[in-house]
């Protein structure tokens, strides 16, 4: 839920999340993965929250988080669990950036509130390796050069999941039928499609 | 021994500069055009794919550091005006804001080339910066933004750029009339009158083309974190060295106390290629609060002011004779800069493509109360593409040529405007290996829109082409650095960044090549000032041709090294040595080899470094690419839906390091250019200054349902005169005749040009109603 003030902006909520071993030099934040972060709220004097508890079950591991009742499920994966994979982008379900699967449905999780993700078995990029061990569509995607600047990355592997979960003989129309909902502005689509392809056989033969 | 120094001409978007520059000394032979390279030219994977796939990747939009607050910007609500109130001390009171900036309090840094500062009271434009401030977190600063008392005396204002021409129209800056530059840009060769007094065949026609915004995926956004006096700034950049300089000037601190990153960045375009407001803001905020500040534009403030293709108003008339010759191409075009200096012409195609020696072109650059313009794939040939080729079209027409026949009667065999021959041109090839390919022509008689129309058919199709020209041989500076290790490893280093292109890629590969490493061995770090020597910004098409050269000279220095080692291990003298496939070998005897790792591990403690940099241009040649697009359409004469079924892409850019992703970009460049010529369209309101489609919903790109079936071919042509490596800039060629071929199309299909930007079905029908009207 999004609130507007007068000017019409979109309130943007967020919080400042303490991540421990936050490394102090160049790019990476490293995150350890599959287990849940211990949080640290910075507080201060006339500032209320309200934070009531939510459980989520993200990639296979269960977490155990204090929420408010407004935050999304991006918020969520991006600030509290850590999982900086999937992106935000537009924050009102216009380019899908934030695709991720919500029990095996593609869903943009700037829409859906956290509280309302619990009880379902949500999957990010995150979850889809095991180990070192790719998934066919991460595969395939990196086969097929099927990305340049990657962040609509996540959300594309995402909906390919989704798709081939649900289709796994999908036609190039059903592809693109399913990748309509992640906008790709370097415009790697012939590739993605390339690769959902590639997956798709890669996993029919897996069967 | 003083270093031996030389004059030589860079290009970036088709500025020319002459510079001094060092003669390397060891400057590796070009690799001749058929040189049998097993790296080079192959489609590795990327090799930092596996960071993209799995969501690792951290993009500045994604760093979280301990204590980082966050910043939000006040953005100026009218087109035109000054500040006459602004009380910010409500903000500053709300618990969780820990500093707020406005120009009462911030330090007076001049922008946009002294026009302006960083917060200025006078307002030019909405999305201006009037404040900003610092919180703990983002709702806060949200919060405290709205708690900021503005108040301006709006003035009257123009957006519309032939009204802000016209004699009382509000000027953006008082006496300019609005003109930058007090007078258009001409240019021209020959004698125009004389060539329309040539001409058999006249045609003048006037092109809209629509404004545009980057809307990259990842929104514009800075870290910034103080150690000390060192300033350290993530930034979603494509200039890492540049941003490094400009923020070290403009908060007056040496240039080696701040370093700038950027190891992943979501998309660029052009609309990030020096530095931001925002940067300063987060790197002045942090320095107040004594924290790391966070600052992310969100997706309206991303449209509103980071940048934008102009519109463009073309007015062409040409000439030519019966048989086709072109005589005389003129061109007048006005185009927006918005409200602070830039680019806004077009007329490069229609003075460079086409054979012509009767040329004139008069470009309007003209000042708007609306953002900046900032170069956007491909800037001003986009625009002036669409153009050129109906006019181009129209003639063949005229003249009962062939659209293709009559391009190729007029081909150009050198740069008419610098008048010197060009390094390589694969025009010919492109236009001869995408019309097989596309099977042109498609049926004998076009336009096939001239034969009968059946009424029950109402959806039609049509063929079309487009040729292109860009620049693209990148130049001097650029430097790169290769250390070997003792395990037959080698790290590469160069301070250029990948924008999505697959640059970190293509210069392992050619790296690994030289040293006659796998590419597993050779491991890259790009994007960081500190740690990596300079490499230019990643924009204009210049990063391959700068940068491989660059690193294939430094591997090469650091192969020379080693081969000198090796010839005391194999008693071979060192210039009969080579290296490759992991061995280093005697040229004229293979029998004598020796496996890398045996020789580096010979090193010991010692390390060999190899430095490498990017040599002058060749004198007295033009360095272009170019290509050509076949497109097939069908137009709904019902509803007005262009839908493009098909697209032929050749384009020559010299030597291809990776087929993959030099496709990628081919690919690439056509769905944006598909998004030109249907979609894309900056829709500013009259009433307000505002960008009314500020977001990623009625701003339309492309989505996969739009994308046609891409052909892409890359005519094989390396160049070995235009550097070392023979490449030449691929990013954005490909964008530019996608429009063109796909309007030319449309009138092949239903008998009608179109000839205003986007193509929406209100144009196309209207255009159908405006012909059945006269028919």
């Amino acid at each position: 839920m999004s609130k507007s003030n007068s000017s019409g902006r979109t309130l943007r909520f967020g919080r400042r999340c303490f991540l421990q071993g936050a490394a102090a030099t160049a790019a990476a934040t490293q995150v350890p993965w599959g287990g849940a972060e211990a949080h640290v709220l910075e507080e201060f004097p006339g500032r209320k929250r309200k934070l009531v508890p939510c459980r989520l079950k993200v990639n296979g591991s269960v977490y155990r988080l204090e929420v408010e009742p407004r935050w999304t499920l991006l918020q969520v994966l991006r600030r509290e669990i850590g999982f900086t994979g999937t992106k935000l982008v537009c924050d009102r379900a216009e380019c899908g950036a934030c695709t991720v699967l919500a029990d095996g449905k593609p869903v943009y999780a700037c829409m859906m509130l956290a509280l309302d993700a619990q009880g379902k078995e949500i999957e990010t990029i995150e979850g889809l390796a095991r180990g070192q061990k790719l998934h066919p569509v991460q595969e395939a995607f990196l086969k097929n050069d099927a990305f340049q600047c990657g962040f609509c990355t996540p959300g594309m592997i995402m909906a390919v999941k989704g798709l081939l979960d649900r289709n796994p003989n999908p036609s190039p129309h059903d592809i693109r039928r399913a990748t309509s909902g992640n906008l790709c502005k370097c415009g790697a689509y012939t590739k993605i499609f390339r690769a959902a392809a590639d997956a798709a056989e890669a996993m029919r033969s897996r069967r | 021994m003083a270093k031996k120094k030389i004059k030589t001409t860079i290009e970036f978007e088709g500025r020319f500069q002459e510079i001094e520059v060092e003669v390397p000394e060891n400057e590796p032979t070009a690799w001749p055009r058929d040189a049998q390279l097993s790296i080079v030219g192959k489609p590795y994977p990327r090799v930092d794919g596996l960071d993209t796939v799995t969501g690792r990747a951290t993009y500045t939009h994604d760093l979280d550091l301990p204590g980082m607050l966050h910043a939000r910007v006040l953005r100026s609500d009218v087109a035109a005006g000054k500040i006459t109130k602004l009380d910010a001390s409500k903000a500053e009171k709300l618990p969780g804001v820990k500093a707020v900036l406005t120009y009462l309090n911030a330090p007076k840094i001049p922008w946009y080339n002294k026009k302006s500062w960083l917060f200025d009271p006078v307002v030019r434009c909405v999305g201006e910066e009037v404040a900003c401030v610092a919180a703990v977190d983002e709702e806060t600063a949200e919060e405290a933004l709205r708690l900021i008392e503005v108040e301006y005396d709006g003035q009257p204002f123009v957006l519309d750029p032939e009204e802000a021409l016209k004699e009382g129209a509000p000027e953006v800056y008082p006496g300019t009339k609005n003109l930058q530059g007090g007078k258009p840009v001409l240019l021209a060769r020959g004698d125009i009158e004389k060539g329309f007094a040539e001409a058999d065949v006249i045609v003048e026609e006037t092109f809209r083309t629509q404004g545009q915004v980057h809307a990259c995926l990842e929104p514009h956004a800075s870290v910034a974190r103080w150690t000390g006096d060192r300033l350290t700034i993530w930034d979603s950049t494509q200039a890492v060295f540049p941003v490094r300089e400009q923020l070290a000037d403009a908060l007056g601190i040496p240039i080696n106390k701040v370093r700038v990153i950027t190891q992943f960045m979501g998309g660029g375009f052009g609309s990030k290629l020096w530095l931001n407001k925002y940067t300063v803001i987060a790197a002045l905020l942090a320095r107040e609060t004594g924290r790391p500040v966070k600052i992310v534009l969100d997706r309206e403030e991303d449209c509103l002011n980071t940048g934008n293709r102009p519109s463009s108003i073309q007015y062409i008339k040409a000439g030519a004779k019966k048989d086709g010759t072109l005589t005389a191409l003129y061109l007048k075009s006005i185009g927006p800069v918005g409200a602070y200096d830039a680019g806004a012409g077009c007329g490069a195609p229609l003075r460079e493509v086409y054979l012509c020696p009767n040329v004139k072109t008069e470009e309007y650059m003209v000042y708007i109360h609306a953002g900046q313009a900032r170069p956007m794939r491909a800037p001003g040939h986009v625009q002036g593409t669409f153009a050129l080729e109906q006019v181009i079209d129209m003639l063949a027409e005229k003249v009962g040529l062939d659209p293709l026949a009559f391009r190729r009667k007029n081909y150009a065999t050198k740069d008419q405007v610098r008048n010197m021959p060009y390094s390589s041109k694969g025009l010919a090839e492109a236009y001869r290996l995408a019309a097989e390919r596309f099977g042109w022509p498609a049926a004998a008689g076009w336009p096939h829109a001239k034969k009968e129309a059946d009424p029950h058919v109402t959806r039609v199709r049509g063929v079309g082409l487009a040729s292109q020209i860009w620049g693209g041989g990148g130049g001097p500076p650029a430097y790169a650095i290769v250390k070997l290790n003792p395990d037959g490893t080698a790290n590469l280093l160069t301070g250029t960044q990948d924008i999505g292109g697959g640059a970190k890629t293509i210069f392992t590969q050619v790296a690994a090549e030289e040293l006659g490493l796998p590419v597993e061995a050779v491991t890259i770090t790009v994007g960081d000032s500190e740690t990596c020597p300079f490499a230019p910004l990643s924009g204009g098409s210049i990063t391959t041709p700068s940068v491989s050269p660059a690193v294939r000279a430094a591997a090469s220095d650091a192969k020379r090294q080693l081969l000198e080692i090796a010839a005391g291990m194999l008693q071979v003298p060192a210039e009969r040595l080579e290296a490759k496939d992991g061995k280093i070998f005697d040229t004229a005897d293979a029998s004598k080899s020796l496996p890398i790792v045996q020789v580096t591990q010979k090193m010991g403690r010692d390390m060999i470094i190899g430095r490498g940099m990017r040599g002058p241009n060749p004198p007295g040649v033009a360095l272009n690419t170019f290509g050509c697009q076949f497109a097939e359409v069908e137009v709904d004469t019902e509803t007005g839906e262009v839908r493009v079924l098909r697209i032929v892409a050749a384009h020559e850019a010299g030597r291809v390091i990776n087929p993959l992703t030099a496709s990628n970009q081919v690919e690439g460049g056509v769905v944006q250019g598909i998004g030109f010529a249907l979609f894309e369209d900056r829709v500013l309101n009259e009433a307000t200054g505002r960008m009314v489609n500020a977001n990623m919903h009625d701003y339309k790109l492309p989505t996969a349902l739009d994308v046609p079936e891409i052909e892409t071919i890359l005519v094989p042509m390396p160049d070995p005169a235009a550097n070392n490596v023979g490449a030449k800039g691929i990013g954005e060629p490909p964008i530019i005749p996608t429009a063109a071929a796909i309007a030319n199309a449309v009138y092949d299909a239903i008998g009608v040009r179109i000839k205003e930007l986007p193509m929406t079905p209100r144009q196309v029908l209207a255009a159908l109603q405006g012909r059945s009207r006269h028919a």
